[in-house]
């Protein structure tokens, strides 16, 4: 029952750290290290409520989550499914219940994975197979492709064996030389780092609870780290000048003027717009995060892990 | 580009460019200084048409093929996934930028006047 009580604690502590941890300004120095600290977040609620339900169910067991996954096994078998040492127990009805909740809640983030992936992959499919029937080669982009369309648009489609980078006609026509390398670079950043498998399972976690606004706002949140993480390679090749003058044409090309109702609503808005957030960290760069507190935040994400991992171990 | 992507490219720039649907053998004539055999051709048209970009219609004896759509609406498609504005396609693309509301286009179109101010 300590152990019980100990990762339903992390698993709650988990999910209050969102909101805090979104509202840090340390992430924005570091965002590598930020999305470390979402993804150990993420890893460690997932296991910890799992496994509060696990060991709660199996506690009459004595022998800890993995130990008691074992003898449950052993006693369903031995017993034709009747599951005479929980069935005996204290609150025994409630403690099936647990670890029936721990088995759906294992398929269901399985199962939202998975689907995802899937879903990712051909959506990514049918976007090469017409990319290559209507996208056209530039000799002023080398390794780009471009759509003749007149919004501004710049993109990577990664794959597993050729990614593509893919930019619009209207694009070239508001980005001058420098910027347009700007945004190259930005995106060969994306494509380099994978960042598409590092967002993957918070979109996939979206999918699978959509109701749940702590996901939404860690997916976001991770969303932006990444986008930065990116900002920070293309201006150390470019410069963060240029990137920053292609975001602020890429938001200003076609569209039109906001009705002044518009900017009352968005000043009541507490959070200013991810872009403007990218923006303004380009143009006013802040000092990068310590080595300290890098390595503060690494070993805690670490603890934290090994910690809730202990626990599934822990035959109290 | 491999070989197959670009025949493919040049049997759907055939067929948007006529307004009637073809034959095989009419798709070959168009493409007569590729030199390419019949079943080349037609491999590629049944390829298009799994892919669904394709429709195919039976006339006599022979397969007539036309776009499924018009290249302006598969550039919109692709354009449409690119700017994020299909909600549950967030993970398959990395866009720059996603599509900006009034408001944050607003809030960056002040921000770039602050910079431009200096230099004029």
């Amino acid at each position: 029952m300590v152990s019980a009580a100990l990762l339903a604690t992390i698993s709650v502590g988990c999910l209050l750290a969102a909101a805090p941890l979104r509202r840090a300004s340390w992430p924005v120095r570091g965002p590598h290290v930020g999305v470390i600290a979402w993804q150990a977040l993420g890893l460690a609620w997932g296991i910890s409520t799992i496994g509060a339900l696990l060991a709660f169910g199996l506690a009459p067991y004595g022998e800890g989550v993995f130990g008691g996954l074992v003898s449950l096994a052993d006693d369903a078998l031995a017993h034709g499914f009747y599951l005479s040492a929980l069935g005996d127990a204290p609150l025994g009805a409630t403690r099936v219940a647990a670890i029936v909740a721990a088995f759906w809640l294992f398929a269901q983030l399985l199962f939202g994975l998975t689907t995802s992936f899937v879903h990712v992959l051909r959506t990514r499919r049918r976007h090469r197979d017409l990319l290559r029937l209507v996208a056209r080669d530039d000799p002023d982009v080398p390794g780009a492709r471009v759509l003749d369309h007149p919004a501004a648009a710049a993109y990577c489609l990664p794959g597993v064996l050729r990614s593509q980078i893919v930019i619009s006609a209207g694009a070239l026509q508001v980005l001058d030389r420098h910027e347009l390398a700007a945004v190259l670079a930005h995106e060969h950043a994306h494509l380099r780092q994978r960042h598409d498998l590092v967002l993957l399972p918070f979109s996939s976690l979206k999918r699978a609870f959509p109701r749940l606004g702590v996901i939404e706002t860690s997916y976001r949140a991770v969303a932006l780290l990444i986008e930065m993480c990116a900002d920070d390679q293309a201006s150390r090749a470019r410069s963060a000048r240029e990137l920053a003058m292609a975001l602020l044409r890429f938001g200003t090309a076609g569209s039109a003027p906001v009705p002044a109702g518009a900017l009352a609503a968005a000043a009541a808005e507490s959070d200013q717009p991810d872009v403007v957030t990218r923006v303004s960290r380009l143009l006013n760069p802040v000092a990068e995060l310590s080595r300290t507190a890098t390595a503060a935040v690494l070993v805690s994400a670490v603890a934290l892990m090994t910690t809730t991992l202990a626990l599934w171990h822990l035959p109290m | 580009m491999n070989r197959l992507g670009d025949l493919e490219r040049a049997v759907m720039d055939v067929l948007w460019e006529r307004v009637e649907p073809l034959t095989v053998r009419e798709v070959g004539r168009a493409l007569a200084e590729r030199d390419l055999a019949h079943t080349t051709v037609m491999t590629v048209l049944d390829r298009l048409a799994k892919k669904g970009v394709v429709v195919r219609t039976r006339e006599g004896r022979a397969w007539r093929y036309r776009p499924a759509a018009s290249r302006e609406n598969y550039v919109s498609e692709l354009m449409f996934d690119a700017l994020g504005q299909t909600g549950d396609r967030d993970a398959a693309l990395a866009a720059f930028v996603r599509s900006m509301n009034g408001t944050e286009a607003e809030a960056l179109r002040r921000a770039l006047a602050e910079i431009d101010q200096p230099r004029t």
